[in-house]
């Protein structure tokens, strides 16, 4: 692919125009199995909006098709209305589904990088519920123990901070695998259970917002000197984003153009192989891992940092979950966990929108994201429904309990 | 399973009775304390033991199955609900009940027709679409819970399922509460006793483990390979489907999202631990039952550690069992990879 994308100095205008015509295509190509995925998830999770649904059709459909109306067809239709317009239909709209999708880049290249490297992280919501908790710490915390910080500190050590959390989070089972072969799917989740009940410790305990009229379990606001403040006033879009897609290209120029990303990817597709060829396998499971943890503890430390500026315990938000459909939705590349990690926070910014216009629950946003990995995994129903041929090789994703 | 693994079980086992003594200790006697304490133990590890079965009937026949936690949070919603309409059609408890149980075996049938589906037909990687039914059940239940009962009171079933006495042995004074149980509980030890005599005694067991081990060996004697994985995964989520009912139906009458709490990967582990037998696989979701009866007591004895420390105790547990540091296991051989026919 890369050769193609640079014809060489002696090549003549026609090939090079052939072979771009040829990315185009190859790249289109790639789009297609996902996105008929996508919409076929839509439309199966339109016929559960409109079979689970009840009440007389709201005053806005009155001038609608009669049939529409009867046969209560409008809910879907007006359910689906209301999510494109809260997700695309202003400028705030579009601001917000920036903020839902930047944690969902970061933990969906988490899982991406740890597929890549044989590995299936199914850890990413313990270690962004870590590196959100460090963060917030170093933001509120630090100072009482090394005085005041100036900003060009703070904020870059409580983003480190929380990406180290993650990364030692990540670590820990990576290095089970490594050294006992514990199976990283169990122990990632076991993971998750532990930080979830640190978290709820400190969140009720030590680091509570000691205010008065504090009832949640929540740190104290972070120092403003830990604070990236949002690039447009009334706008919460924020630096989080722009950092989000550059650590996405960091991601891709680690994977493919580092001596570092090719053991990475060697290990994950043959470790044997990786082992002949004198590479130190073990090592590299747990710097797989904590590489993956880091990226989920970015998740973490941003949201702190650049938008909520104080971690609130959350439980079962399925950051996790939703991350590993964001990386297979994307087929593992880091480019495409971006388009997958936009479109996810669009459906979820949009979705309360639907809930405030329909009454249609926000939880069907789950069950069309189980629609999607469902054909994204099974590409080949997609293929039987659309009449698509099968190309190329397939990903190997996972491997058994052994070792 | 090797005496070292059971022995080491026995004595981590002992060890948390005795810090519950301790903990105990002046607030109520002392055999009094492990009787109750070895009773919880037999109920909490309910989902587990019956997880972990349904792991081995999957697993010996060759199917990775993590979505035992989904078929159990499926189960579980499902079951409730039919138990409500049962109720609320004007069937008696008990029998608004069973018709809950069924509702919940079923689910869990359907879920793994699915997992077989995905994994055996269509040959997709069993891990992602264990993933699948993880995410799908999270998302129906949810979305279900919150459209059916959207801004009303959530009902709650008309009950759970009546204590059975065993005859004679329930009756010994103090020891005898703990054979007073439930069914569910008191079926999964039944089926562990079925489970390992079907695997190891009977036909149907070694062609099981015949095309979990060597599958291309299977098919040429003339084991129809796809036939036993697909019945194994089925009889798997029909097991998972009533540890489902045990968390609606015989604890508690009623349903949250996320009930499960990972039950379900737990029971996994403890089907590792047991080096996938069935009495392996017990003892180790009694192990696991223990360490939350020791959470639950240290709350009632009002223990000064927070509570969350304890409630880490099963999830460190299960990570220290999948170390290996009490010997290693070794999974079927097959496990995990889909048969292409030749």
């Amino acid at each position: 692919m890369s050769e193609k994308s640079s014809p060489g100095p002696g090549s003549t205008s026609e090939e090079s125009k052939s072979s771009l015509a040829s990315i185009v295509s190859e790249g289109a190509r790639g789009l297609l199995v996902p996105l008929l995925a996508v919409f076929t998830a839509v439309v199966i999770g339109g016929v559960v909006i409109w079979l689970t649904g009840t009440g007389p059709a709201p005053a806005d459909v009155k001038g609608w098709p009669g049939f529409l109306v009867q046969s209560g067809l409008w809910r879907p239709i007006l359910a689906y209305s209301g999510l494109v317009q809260g997700a695309f239909g202003s400028r705030r709209a579009l601001s917000e589904t920036t903020v839902w999708a930047t944690p969902y880049i970061f933990a969906g290249l988490a899982v991406a990088l740890a597929f890549k490297g044989g590995l299936f992280n199914i850890g990413a919501e313990g270690q962004l519920a870590l590196g959100a908790l460090i963060a917030a710490w170093i933001g509120f915390g630090l100072p009482g123990i090394t005085g005041p910080l100036p900003a060009i500190v703070h904020v870059p050590l409580a983003i480190l901070g929380g990406a180290l959390a993650g990364a030692v989070w990540g670590a820990i089972p990576g290095w089970l695998k490594a050294r006992t072969g514990g199976h990283e799917v169990i122990n990632t989740i076991m993971m998750n259970y532990l930080a979830l009940l640190l978290s709820s410790y400190l969140l009720n305990g030590p680091w509570k917002d000691p205010d008065p009229t504090n009832v949640v379990a929540q740190t104290p606001p972070i120092a403003q000197s830990a604070r990236l403040t949002p690039i447009f006033a009334d706008y919460r879009f924020h630096w989080g984003f722009i950092l989000a897609l550059l650590v996405a290209l960091a991601v891709y120029w680690l994977l493919w153009k580092t001596t570092l990303g090719f053991e990475i990817r060697t290990v994950g597709n043959n470790p044997s192989a990786a082992r002949y060829a004198g590479m130190a396998v073990e090592r590299m499971i747990v710097l797989t891992m904590a590489l993956s943890g880091m990226l989920a503890g970015l998740a973490g430390s941003v949201e702190v940092v650049a938008l909520n500026y104080g971690h609130t315990l959350s439980f079962n938000i399925g950051y996790g979950f939703d991350a590993i459909t964001i990386a297979l939705l994307g087929k593992t590349n880091p480019l495409g966990v971006v388009l997958a990690a936009i479109l996810f926070g669009a459906l979820r910014n949009g979705a309360s929108r639907m809930q405030f216009l329909t009454q249609v629950p926000v939880d069907i946003i789950s069950v069309i994201q189980a629609l999607i990995l469902l054909f994204v995994a099974a590409d080949a129903i997609v293929r039987y429904i659309y009449r698509i041929r099968a190309r190329g090789t397939k990903l190997v994703l996972t491997r058994g309990w052994g070792g | 399973m090797s005496l070292n693994r059971f022995l080491f079980i026995l004595l981590a086992i002992l060890v948390l009775i005795g810090v519950t003594e301790a903990l105990g200790q002046g607030q109520a006697p002392p055999l009094l304390i492990a009787v109750s304490f070895l009773a919880t133990t037999l109920q909490v590890a309910t989902p587990l033991t019956l997880g972990a079965l349904s792991g081995i009937y999957c697993e010996r026949a060759g199917v990775v199955n993590i979505a035992i936690e989904g078929m159990m949070l499926g189960a579980a919603f499902f079951g409730w609900l039919a138990s409500i309409y049962a109720g609320a059609a004007g069937l008696p408890m008990i029998a608004a009940l069973l018709v809950g149980v069924l509702a919940a075996l079923l689910t869990g049938a359907l879920l793994a027709l699915l997992h077989a589906t995905l994994s055996i037909t269509f040959k997709v990687d069993q891990i992602i679409s264990g993933t699948v039914i993880n995410i799908l059940a999270v998302g129906l239940t949810g979305f279900l819970n919150r459209a059916l009962f959207f801004q009303q009171e959530v009902p709650h079933a008309p009950g759970v399922l009546p204590t059975i006495r065993i005859p004679l042995l329930a009756d010994i004074p103090v020891v005898g509460r703990i054979f007073q149980q439930q069914p569910i509980t008191l079926l999964a030890i039944a089926l562990v006793v079925f489970t390992h005599w079907l695997l190891f005694s009977t036909r149907w067991g070694l062609r099981t483990r015949a095309v979990g081990e060597h599958p291309l060996a299977a098919d040429t004697v003339g084991i129809n390979v796809y036939r036993m994985r697909y019945a194994n995964v089925l009889i798997g989520g029909v097991i998972a489907g009533l540890a489902g009912a045990y968390f609606t139906l015989e604890s508690v009458p009623s349903f949250e999202p996320g009930q499960t709490a990972g039950r379900g990967f737990i029971a996994l582990a403890a089907m590792i631990f047991g080096n996938w037998t069935p009495f392996g696989a017990w003892s180790a979701a009694l192990l696991f039952g223990a360490a939350q009866a020791l959470q639950i007591n240290a709350q009632f004895f009002g223990l000064k550690v927070p509570s969350q420390f304890v409630g880490m105790l099963p999830y460190i547990l299960t990570m220290i069992a999948l170390t290996g540091i009490v010997g290693r296991t070794i999974p079927p051989a097959a496990d995990g990879k889909a048969y292409e026919k030749a």
